[in-house]
């Protein structure tokens, strides 16, 4: 009876090298899955299926305007995965970028604040480099920690990014606050000068996105030939092997963390003086969270997490879309993220692992 | 003699070619502490695991209490009267003792700890039933152990190497615990390679050697060096002690070293002194678990000292003890480590960037990127040289075999020309071709003026190497013996601690 038992469940064998077929596969296969999975969920809901469907997957690619919008999302969800994957790489885990992109929205905007008469085509460029210095600011406290007292970081940068939610909400309910504005919680608008370029006329898409796809490149040439991101691989992949080569493990986690950091911290900067032009409490709906799905949807490989954000985002506009047309709640939009996600860690699971259908062993009875 | 407890006849197992075991005869009495002697590799815990049920033996049959008994698992063990204590505990650390206990045994949590309190007060095995285990010594966690294989009434308790984790002031307390439980009418089979112990506490010895069975004695009897001469198959003689080597510069020194791991598994060294001199190779001998692990990340900067002890490791003269094992390599150390895998290279990296991980300093990086070009070039260099058989540099480290790796990892530390190699366990898996070609290139290196020190547990092979050998023996090093006044039995003795129980040897 046990014997038969044993007879039908297949058992996880290592492979003897890495699949690169199944690693291209997987998140195509991943998205396969979670579409499924989701749009059998709508139906139990009462929805119609096909309906969600065209609203949330086909509708941003159908129409210049949501595609535009899929793009200006898409900056601010590459930025971060990007920065967000070299620490992955290294086994860093930092979860809080959500408090650094606030953080760097934060900085950014001490600049038009605090001088709003000022002018000049400085003044934005300042604000971005300010924004995403404040970002690197906030990893370092958990790099800090992490370093000298051995403090787990995904606990310390994520709690982090509580604080630093509090952190907005005092600055927009205390000093920072419009006093204009009927009292919202949201500073002045900000002035022209402040405001990032447009890169499409007609559209909200700005500079931003360049500078995303600049910083996608950096990280591509530091993670695939520079020496410096060779060792936070190995760090990541066999930490012994680093240590037995002297790479040191304290400077590849404040590495790791810093430019995370300056990453979400440039995106926070990017959103208050682009499409925002002010400092709000939502500036951010969830980005610092999302990235973290997207670098792993695109396999931690600056190349794939192009396409993750590109994917990431069209679904924020579909949700959008969804909630409207087809009556679907705001949480949907979280399920589908969580279940991508979760599908495609069960799927890349198969490009170091297969299954084996086992025969019952016999000859271990005696 | 009375009828014994458990009897094998000709027990035999194999896996693949390699004999575990061969026709072992043992026969263990009712209420006695009986020893099961021998070496690392000897086949103890393969018998063991034949025993306990983990594994089912190829040939022969065992009886137990006069009945025939074929166990098809650990659990069935139990049930019939057999419990075992690994070496390494198997206990929840964020779970009280009692707790702990509850996994296995049924009963209320009000009895379990009112169980445990008074075996506590029988067998000397104090322990608070409510105490936290992460919060408990090692040998308090042993008592655990034992405390919970006790509680399903066993007839017979197997120990593996259990004094292998104690502190020497435990170790007695043990005895005390065992001396009592074998008076209670528990029989107590005892795995361990120390003499002493076994002398101190057994009843009754069996030694295994190659797997098979070389004696069986009542180890009172008989003297540590008798012991070790069934153990380790060969006659001892008193070792000759070390004339000073005077030959080239100090690449290596080691002087009055003391550590102390955080680990409680890892062993702790005590006044390590030796020397590596240019144009010399130096070994150290030892059954592993002694401290080599530990004297190897010391010695590597894989472990640093802490800065207030200083002047302790010197390397080419300079203090290293606060250095990292990057700015050790930079002046001219090397060193292929035990674990090829994880250690030695990365499993999940091509060849190419293996050899990135020590080599980058010679000429592998352009303005801090990969010189992709010079890094293929030095892998193909190295895996020619050194007959590293790979489909080709582009291949995964982890898909070679251990003693290709192995060949691969040498090469890329030789390549490096360092002042000071440092090599443990050089020929571990490797095919005796290579082997020899390994051994044959170390010798010509330190002909040509190189420092080398190796580990290693074939003390053939030392002998084939060194100038001279230390023997490293719960943390201590012995003083260095000059390899050509020596003979392994000398070390032998060294090995297993037996150098200061022996003072003189009858002819």
């Amino acid at each position: 009876m046990n014997a038969s038992l044993r007879l039908s469940l297949p058992v996880l064998v290592r492979r003897e090298s890495a699949s690169p077929a199944i690693k291209l596969v997987a998140p195509a296969v991943a998205l396969g899955l979670a579409t499924l999975l989701n749009l059998g969920l709508y139906m139990l809901m009462g929805r119609d299926p096909g309906a969600v469907f065209h609203a949330m997957l086909l509708e941003p690619f159908l129409s210049w305007t949501s595609f535009s919008e899929v793009l200006l999302k898409m900056g601010p969800l590459l930025l971060i995965a990007q920065g967000l994957a070299i620490g992955f790489r290294a086994k860093v885990f930092n979860i809080g970028a959500e408090g650094q992109f606030i953080l760097g929205a934060i900085f950014a905007s001490a600049i038009p604040i605090w001088f709003p008469q000022a002018t000049g085509q400085w003044i934005w460029p300042a604000m971005l480099i300010l924004g995403a210095l404040g970002g690197a600011l906030w990893a370092s406290i958990t790099a800090f920690w992490r370093v000298r007292l051995n403090a787990n970081e995904i606990l310390v940068s994520l709690m982090l990014a509580l604080v630093a939610a509090q952190l907005l909400n005092y600055l927009l309910l205390g000093p920072w606050k419009d006093p204009a504005g009927f009292n919202f919680p949201q500073s002045v608008m900000f002035q022209y000068d402040a405001m990032v370029p447009i890169l499409i006329p007609g559209t909200r898409v700005n500079v931003s996105l360049l500078i995303a796809f600049a910083f996608s490149v950096a990280a591509w040439i530091f993670m695939q030939r520079s020496f410096a991101g060779y060792k936070l691989q190995v760090g990541g992949l066999a930490p012994r092997a680093a240590g037995y080569a002297g790479f040191s493990e304290g400077r590849a986690i404040w590495l790791s963390l810093l430019v995370g950091g300056f990453a979400a911290g440039l995106a926070g900067a990017a959103e208050v003086a682009g499409p925002l032009g002010q400092l709000q409490r939502s500036i951010s709906t969830g980005y610092g969270y999302a990235a973290i799905i997207v670098a792993y949807l695109g396999g931690l490989h600056p190349i794939g997490i192009i396409f993750s954000a590109l994917l990431m985002a069209a679904l924020y506009i579909g949700g959008d879309n969804a909630m409207v047309s087809a009556n679907l709640p705001i949480a949907a939009v979280r399920v589908f993220q969580g279940s991508l996600l979760l599908a495609y860690l069960v799927a890349i699971a198969f490009v170091r692992y297969r299954f084996e259908w086992r025969q019952a062993a016999q000859g271990n009875a005696p | 003699m009375t009828a014994p407890l458990l009897s094998l006849r000709g027990i035999s197992k194999s896996y693949g070619q390699i004999h575990a075991n061969q026709d072992i005869d043992l026969d263990v009495a009712p209420r006695s502490i009986h020893a099961i002697l021998g070496e690392n590799g000897a086949g103890k815990s393969t018998l063991m695991k034949l025993i306990y049920g983990l594994e089912q033996p190829d040939a022969g049959t065992v009886n137990w209490k006069g009945e025939p008994l074929a166990l098809a698992s650990p659990a069935d063990a139990r049930r019939k009267g057999i419990g075992m204590v690994f070496q390494h505990f198997s206990l929840f650390e964020t779970l009280t003792v009692v707790e702990n206990v509850r996994l296995v045994v049924p009963g209320r949590k009000s009895d379990l700890a009112q169980g445990i309190s008074k075996l506590g007060r029988d067998f000397g095995l104090e322990v608070d039933p409510f105490a936290h285990v992460h919060a408990l010594s090692v040998g308090e966690r042993q008592r655990v152990e034992i405390i919970r294989c006790l509680m399903t009434q066993p007839q017979l308790l197997i120990l593996d190497e259990p004094t292998s984790v104690l502190p020497p002031q435990s170790v007695e307390k043990l005895f005390e615990t065992l001396r009592r439980l074998r008076d209670g009418g528990v029989s107590i089979l005892f795995i361990s390679h120390k003499l002493d112990e076994i002398r101190a506490v057994c009843d009754r010895a069996t030694i295994l050697r190659g797997g098979r069975i070389t004696g069986n004695v009542d180890p009172r009897d008989h003297d540590a060096h008798d012991l070790a001469r069934m153990m380790i198959g060969r006659d001892m003689l008193q070792p000759m002690p070390a004339v000073a080597h005077s030959g080239g510069e100090k690449r290596l020194e080691i002087v009055g070293l003391d550590h102390r791991p955080d680990d409680p598994f890892a062993a702790a060294l005590s006044d390590v002194s030796l020397t590596v001199r240019a144009g010399e190779i130096l070994g150290i001998a030892g059954i592993s678990g002694n401290g080599q692990s530990e004297l190897a990340a010391l010695i590597s900067g894989e472990t640093m000292l802490p800065r207030e002890k200083s002047q302790r490791i010197f390397m080419m003269g300079k203090d290293v003890g606060a250095l990292d094992a990057a700015a050790r390599r930079r002046l001219g150390f090397a060193f292929v480590p035990e674990e090829r895998l994880g250690r030695g290279a990365v499993p999940e990296m091509s060849l190419v960037l293996n050899s990135l991980l020590t080599a980058h300093p010679s000429g592998l990086l352009r303005r801090g990127l990969v010189d992709t070009a010079r890094a293929k070039a030095f892998t193909e260099e190295c895996v020619r040289q050194y007959d590293v058989r790979t489909p080709g540099p582009e291949a995964e480290a982890g898909a070679l075999s251990g003693g290709n790796l192995q060949k691969f990892i040498v090469g890329r530390e030789i390549m490096l020309s360092p002042k000071l190699l440092f090599v443990a366990q050089p020929t571990w898996g490797v095919d005796v071709g290579a082997a020899s070609a390994i051994r044959q290139r170390l010798v010509a290196l330190r002909n040509e003026g190189m420092a080398i020190l190796v580990i290693s547990e074939e003390l053939e092979e030392l002998f084939e190497l060194c100038d001279a050998i230390q023997v490293i023996h719960q943390g201590r090093l012995s003083a260095p013996l000059v390899t050509r006044d020596t003979r392994p039995e000398e070390i032998g003795r060294y090995m297993i601690g037996a150098h200061s129980t022996a003072e003189k040897i009858p002819a």
